[in-house]
C-alpha cells in the first residue's frame, strides 16, 4: 500500500503528470457545466457529431503540418456548430440527417487524409489516439495547457453570466421566445461553446469518449438532486473528483486515460442510479 | 382600444396552409376562448400571435402599450419538462428575464416579483420542490406564476386544464377567471371543454371549417343555427 503512494508521491512531482492533472481537472469543470442542458435539449447528438468533425479537423491539421493543430481544429468545429443549429431549425433538412453527414463524413475524411499523408510510421496508432485519447494527456505542451486555462475560463466565465438564461431556454424555449427573451442568441452561444469544450476535452478522452464525459455526470447527479442548481454543481463535482481519479488510475496502472475516466464516470453514474432508486422509492 | 389586432391571417408551417381569414381583436380585459376541434390549428393561432411561427399572410398588430414580448405564455407542456431538475422557485423566477436590460443575475425587483406571483396563485409552500414531483395542477400554477413574472397584461393560455380531474380543473379555472377579473389580466385561453368555456369568458373564437368570431351571446345564437341548420 505505502508502495503505491510513494510511486504516485513520485509521479506527483513531475511537471507533465502536474500539467495533466491541471488540464483534466479544468476540462471535467467544462465538460460537465452543459451536460445537463444538452441531456434535456437532446443535444446530446450535436455533441456526438461534433466530436467527429473535431477529429476531421484534427486530421486536417495533421496533414497541414501544423505543429499546434487546437487553433484550426476549434475553427472548423465552431463553424461546424453553428452549421449543424442551422440545419436543425431548417424543416426541409431533417437535422438529425444533417448531422449524420456530417459527422460520419469528417470521420471517414479524417481517416483517409491521415492515411494518405501521415509521415508517422504508426497511423493506427495515431488514429487510435485520436479516436480514444490514449496518452497524449501526459505529453501536453506548455502551449496546450495555456491554451486550455483560457478556453476553460471563457467556458466557465460564459456559463457563470448566462447561467439563469441558459437555464431559461433549457427548460422552455417556447415560452422564453414569447416573452422576449433572446432564445436564438444564447442557443447560438451554447452551441459554440459545446464547440469549444469538445476542442478541449478531445485532449483528454479522444473524440469518441467526449460524449460520455459530459454525459454520465449529468446523468449521475439528475438521479438525486432535484434542482438545477443542485444538479449543476453535482455534476460539476462529480464529474472533477472522477476525472481525478481516472487519470491517477491511469497513471498507476497503466490503461488508457480516457477510457479509465468514462469507467469511473460508469461507476459512480451505477452508484447514484441506485441512490436514486433508494431515495425516491422512500417518497414515493 | 385594442391590444391585439389580427387582419386576415393565415396559419400554417413551410407552405402548407392550415387556415384562412382570420380576423379578431382583443381588448384590455376580455377574456377570450379560442374554441375548435384538435388539429384544427388553436396552437397554430396562438405561437403565430406570439411570434414563434411566421403567419403565411396577413398581419398581428400590438397596441395599447403592448409589444410582443410584453405577453405571458402557458405553453402545452413538453416532453422536456416532465423529467427536468428544476426547482419551482428557478422556473417561477425564470419568467423575470424577458424584462430587458441584461443582468447576468437576478435583481431584488424580479425576487420581489417572483415571491407576489407564488403568493398569488398559492405555491408560495413549494417554492424549494422539485417541479417535476408536483401534480398536474401544482405544475400549472407554477407556469403561471413564472407567466405572471413576465407580465401583468395579457396571458395566453394553452389547454391549462388539460390531464387534470375535475376538482383541480374548477380551481384552475376559477383562478384564470380571478386574475381577469380582479387583477385585470387579459386572457386568451384555448379550451376544447366549449361549456366551461361559454361560463368564464367574454369573446369566443371558434375555428375550423366555419370562423367564427364575437361576443359569448354572439355565439350562443351562432351554435343554436348550426345546430338547427
Ligand atoms: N411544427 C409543425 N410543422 C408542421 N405542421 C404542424 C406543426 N405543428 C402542428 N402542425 C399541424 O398543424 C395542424 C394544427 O395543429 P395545432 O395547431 O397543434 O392544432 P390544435 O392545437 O388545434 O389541436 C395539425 O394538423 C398539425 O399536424
Ligand atoms: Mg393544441
Amino acid at each position: 500500500m505505502t508502495d503505491i503512494f510513494t510511486t504516485l508521491a513520485s509521479y506527483l512531482e513531475r511537471s507533465f503528470v502536474q500539467n495533466a492533472i491541471i488540464v483534466g481537472v479544468l476540462i471535467a469543470l467544462c465538460s460537465s457545466l452543459l451536460g445537463v442542458t444538452l441531456v434535456l435539449k437532446r443535444y446530446s447528438f450535436i455533441g456526438d457529431g461534433l466530436s467527429h468533425v473535431a477529429f476531421g479537423a484534427m486530421a486536417i491539421a495533421a496533414v497541414i503540418g501544423l505543429t499546434d493543430d487546437m487553433p484550426l481544429t476549434l475553427a472548423i468545429t465552431v463553424v461546424c456548430a453553428v452549421l449543424l443549429l442551422r440545419m436543425g431549425k431548417n424543416a426541409k433538412i431533417k437535422g438529425d440527417a444533417a448531422i449524420a453527414v456530417i459527422s460520419v463524413g469528417s470521420l471517414a475524411i479524417g481517416y483517409l487524409l491521415m492515411n494518405l499523408f501521415s509521415t508517422s510510421s504508426n497511423i493506427s496508432g495515431d488514429v487510435c489516439s485520436t479516436l480514444f485519447g490514449s496518452t497524449s494527456i501526459l505529453t501536453l505542451s506548455s502551449f496546450d495547457v495555456w491554451m486550455c486555462v483560457i478556453l476553460s475560463v471563457i467556458v466557465v466565465l460564459f456559463f457563470v453570466l448566462f447561467y439563469n438564461r441558459i437555464f431559461s431556454v433549457t427548460f422552455d424555449e417556447n415560452f422564453a421566445k414569447a416573452t422576449g427573451q433572446r432564445a436564438g442568441l444564447y442557443n447560438l452561444l451554447i452551441a459554440i461553446v459545446i464547440a469549444v469544450i469538445i476542442v478541449v476535452s478531445m485532449q483528454l478522452v479522444g473524440s469518441l469518449l467526449i460524449s460520455a464525459l459530459v454525459i454520465f455526470p449529468a446523468l449521475s447527479a439528475m438521479r438525486v438532486f432535484k434542482s438545477f442548481k443542485s444538479v449543476t454543481i453535482c455534476s460539476a463535482i462529480i464529474s472533477v473528483i472522477c476525472a481525478l481519479t481516472g487519470l491517477l488510475i491511469s497513471i498507476l496502472a497503466g490503461t488508457p486515460v480516457g477510457s479509465t475516466i468514462v469507467g469511473v464516470d460508469i461507476v459512480v453514474f451505477i452508484i447514484f442510479l441506485i441512490i436514486g432508486k433508494i431515495t425516491g422509492g422512500k417518497k414515493a | 382600444m385594442s391590444q391585439i389586432k389580427c387582419k386576415n391571417l393565415t396559419l400554417g408551417y413551410g407552405s402548407q396552409e392550415i387556415l384562412s381569414g382570420l380576423s379578431f381583436e382583443v381588448n384590455r380585459g376580455d377574456y377570450l376562448c379560442i374554441v375548435g376541434s384538435n388539429g384544427s390549428g388553436k396552437t397554430t393561432l396562438m405561437k403565430t400571435v406570439l411570434g414563434l411561427t411566421k403567419p403565411l399572410g396577413g398581419s398581428i398588430e400590438f397596441s395599447d402599450g403592448l409589444s410582443a414580448s410584453g405577453i405571458g405564455y402557458l405553453p402545452q407542456q413538453t416532453d422536456v419538462q416532465r423529467d427536468f431538475p428544476a426547482s419551482v422557485y428557478e422556473i417561477v423566477i425564470s419568467g423575470c428575464l424577458g424584462r430587458g436590460g441584461f443582468h447576468p443575475f437576478y435583481t431584488k425587483a424580479d425576487k420581489a416579483l417572483a415571491a407576489q406571483a407564488m403568493e398569488r396563485m398559492d405555491i408560495k409552500g413549494l417554492k424549494n420542490s422539485c417541479y417535476r414531483e408536483l401534480s398536474g395542477g401544482q405544475q400549472q400554477r407554477v407556469l403561471l406564476a413564472r407567466a405572471l413574472c413576465a407580465t401583468r397584461d395579457i396571458l395566453l393560455l394553452d389547454e391549462p386544464v388539460a390531464g387534470l380531474d375535475p376538482k383541480v380543473t374548477a380551481d384552475m379555472y376559477a383562478l384564470i377567471d380571478s386574475l381577469n377579473k380582479n387583477d385585470g389580466v387579459t386572457v386568451i385561453m384555448i379550451s376544447h371543454d366549449v361549456d366551461k368555456a361559454l361560463r368564464y369568458a367574454s369573446h369566443i373564437l371558434h375555428i375550423g371549417t366555419d370562423i367564427f368570431f364575437g361576443t359569448r351571446a354572439e355565439y350562443e345564437v351562432f351554435k343554436a343555427n348550426r345546430n338547427g341548420g
